[in-house]
């Protein structure tokens, strides 16, 4: 295990003043890993990865990189590559300088540093821009070169912050495939921050949600998505509905939770987190796991079906997401649509499955 | 309507005010007489040369130059140090230091000028060239720092950051990265500190040793015996100097910033 971890994080804690942005932090990256970072703006995500980095010391703990520490390593001698939100490629260079800056820092042979630069702009699919300057290109070629410099130098890890909020939505999502394709490709260690939760969950081997400098979950996208550890996890991926009940009798598979004006739903007893018999928690109902039907439909054998009214809908082509009214409390449904979409005041069957449920605790309320 | 009339003439007339004289000097410079009267009755060059073969103007020439030069130098590379320590480092008594550094620009020269000389007096040190050098680099680096601290600012981190990511240490990212982005300011702040240095009177009027003259000196100095149309002249050449050089300057920063940003 020690063997094929790339980047330790042993209880790091960074405090500015009196913030401390970062909470004892423990992590462990496996080699050749895709880990994101996620959270809202301002929960330390940025600041977690420049301690990685070498650009901030931490006030406690230690990073390991490849088996060395590196807590006191000034950034230049670590050997990691750098993708900055705003590109950062050298203004007075030409994209040749500025994706062999690198190797010239090391020992490359003079002879192979063009062959290197050739191969890395080949690898982002622009091959013929050396002796352009980064202004002449637009911003997701910009980005493209950005990542050529950081892994022409064959770094121990990449890391990249926000590096795709810059551009349009289009091109994002097309540089989200272009760059997981590249990272699988080298095989390439990488940790990635951003505060978008489709971005995580497209490209990350593993998921790390943090909220106000605290690690609230570490889980592969499936996991950190079905099961969720807390209710602001729950939130923060996706639309999820939070219902409050109270967990009663478990049967080794499920758990049974009542619902005040809902009824009881069996929820599985891997999500449940261990809440114990007798306790108040939150359900979790994803928006595309309620499923609205018309009123008059047959109910299900093994699902709860209330009935509602639509109270608002936000209409998105292939699918709509519906605001329903169900037993005093307001409800997202992510439904594709059939024929029609439901319109608003329409009534509705609003039908809730305990297999596709989890449980978390409440949250704390300040 | 007629208020703006009067007010468009007066600026004209405080514009004339100030300039005219200045064009008569140029102007008069060209005069192939002895005694200046208009309308002038013939051009010639026959100061400008009279100019070369004077000795003590020559000399003084070349210690203005020398003089400016060096202060441009020390200026520049103490402005830029200064400008990276107050920009991108945090340490106590930044503040403190930063009003330190541009007191200069407030405080009358004559002020300074007397401040500096009782000050060497207390240290017991003799007036000399050095004084003279340290008393020019004292009230023309607060230009530099300033405009090299502005160009600075406006420089992302970034850069650095990325360049030292790659590889490179501090010393390198500077001359890699820093330098070449901050050259525009670099070379403005330069000419700026030339310039105020070759035309400074007050301060070198203190400052200066025995026998040493500037050509701001010399001309104070030419003045008090007589009024020689050489002064014209050398008046002509004080103002290519000090008008046209920071003017190409300008143009050859404005250049270097275009192709870097
Ligand atoms: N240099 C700094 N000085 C003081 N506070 C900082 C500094 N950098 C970040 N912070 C604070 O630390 C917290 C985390 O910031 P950051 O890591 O940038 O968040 P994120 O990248 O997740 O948006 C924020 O509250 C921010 O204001
Ligand atoms: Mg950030």
């Amino acid at each position: 295990m020690a063997n094929s971890s790339a980047v330790q994080l042993n209880g790091i804690v960074k405090r500015f003043g009196g913030l401390t942005a970062v909470h004892r932090m423990d992590l462990d990256i496996e080699e050749g890993s895709f880990v994101t970072l996620l959270g809202p703006s301002g929960c330390g995500k940025t600041t977690t990865l420049r301690m990685i980095a070498g650009l901030l010391e931490p006030s406690e703990g230690e990073i390991v990189i490849k088996g060395r520490s590196v807590t006191h390593t000034p950034i230049h001698k670590r050997n990691l590559g750098i993708v900055f939100q705003n590109y950062a490629l050298f203004p007075h260079k030409t994209i040749f300088d500025n994706v062999a800056f690198g190797l010239r820092y090391r020992d490359v042979p003079r002879g192979e540093i063009a062959g290197k630069v050739a191969r890395a702009l080949e690898l982002v699919q622009l091959p013929d821009m050396g002796d352009r300057f980064p202004r002449q290109l637009s911003g997701g070629q910009q980005q493209r070169i950005a990542l050529a410099r950081a892994i022409v130098i064959e770094p121990d890890v990449l890391l990249l912050d926000e590096p795709l909020s810059a551009l349009d939505a289009n091109l994002r999502e097309d540089m989200r495939v272009e760059l997981k394709r590249i990272q699988v490709h080298l095989g390439i260690t990488t940790i990635f921050v951003t505060h978008d939760q489709s971005e995580a969950l497209a490209m990350s081997d593993r998921i790390v949600v943090m909220s106000k400098g605290h690690v609230e979950q570490v889980g592969a996208p499936e996991e950190v998505y079905r099961s969720p550890k807390s209710a602001f996890v729950a939130r923060f991926l996706g639309n999820a509905n939070l219902v409050e009940g109270r967990v009663g009798k478990s049967s080794g598979e499920t758990v049974s939770v009542a619902v005040e004006g809902i009824g009881e739903l069996l929820v599985p007893a891997s999500r449940s987190r261990g809440i114990g018999e007798g306790a108040a928690a939150s359900i979790v109902v994803r928006a595309e796991k309620l499923f609205l039907g018309a009123e008059d439909d047959t109910p299900h054998a093994d699902a709860l079906s209330l009935p509602g009214e639509v109270t608002a809908v936000d209409y998105q082509g292939q699918a709509a997401r519906y605001f329903v009214e169900v037993a005093g409390r307001t409800l997202q449904a992510l439904n594709p649509i059939e024929e029609r979409p439901f319109r608003r005041g329409d009534r509705v069957n609003a039908v809730i499955r305990g297999r596709d449920c989890a449980l978390v605790p409440l949250e704390d309320r300040p | 309507m007629t208020g703006w009339n009067f007010l468009r003439l007066y600026t004209v007339a405080v514009y004339l005010f100030m300039f005219l004289p200045v064009a008569v000097v140029v102007l008069l410079s060209f005069n192939s007489r002895q005694f200046g009267s208009f309308p002038m009755e013939g051009l010639s060059f026959r100061w400008f040369v009279e100019l070369w073969n004077n000795d003590a103007i020559v000399r003084a020439f070349r210690v203005s130059l020398l003089l400016a030069a060096l202060t441009a130098v020390i200026s520049t590379v103490l402005g830029i140090l200064a400008a990276l320590a107050l920009v991108r480092y945090r340490f106590p008594g930044k503040n403190t230091i930063t009003t330190l550094l541009i007191a200069p620009i407030l405080i009358p020269e004559v002020v300074l000028a007397v401040a500096l000389l009782l000050f060497l007096r207390w240290l017991d040190m003799p007036r000399s060239f050095l004084v003279l050098l340290l008393g020019h680099v004292i009230f023309t680096l607060p230009f530099v720092l300033l405009v090299v601290q502005a160009r600075l600012v406006a420089i992302r981190p970034e850069y650095e950051e990325a360049a030292r990511s790659l590889g490179a240490n501090p010393l390198q990212t500077f001359f890699a990265v820093t330098l070449p982005l901050l050259l525009p300011a670099v070379f403005a702040g330069m000419l700026f500190a030339f310039t105020m240095s070759f035309d400074d009177i007050t301060g070198t009027m203190f400052w200066k040793p025995g026998g040493v003259e500037t050509v701001p000196t010399q001309i104070f100095a030419m003045l008090r015996h007589s009024i020689s149309p050489e002064i014209n002249a050398l008046g002509t050449v004080m103002i290519v100097v000090t008008v046209a050089l920071p003017l190409i300057g300008m143009g050859v920063a404005r250049r270097l910033a275009a192709s870097r940003s």
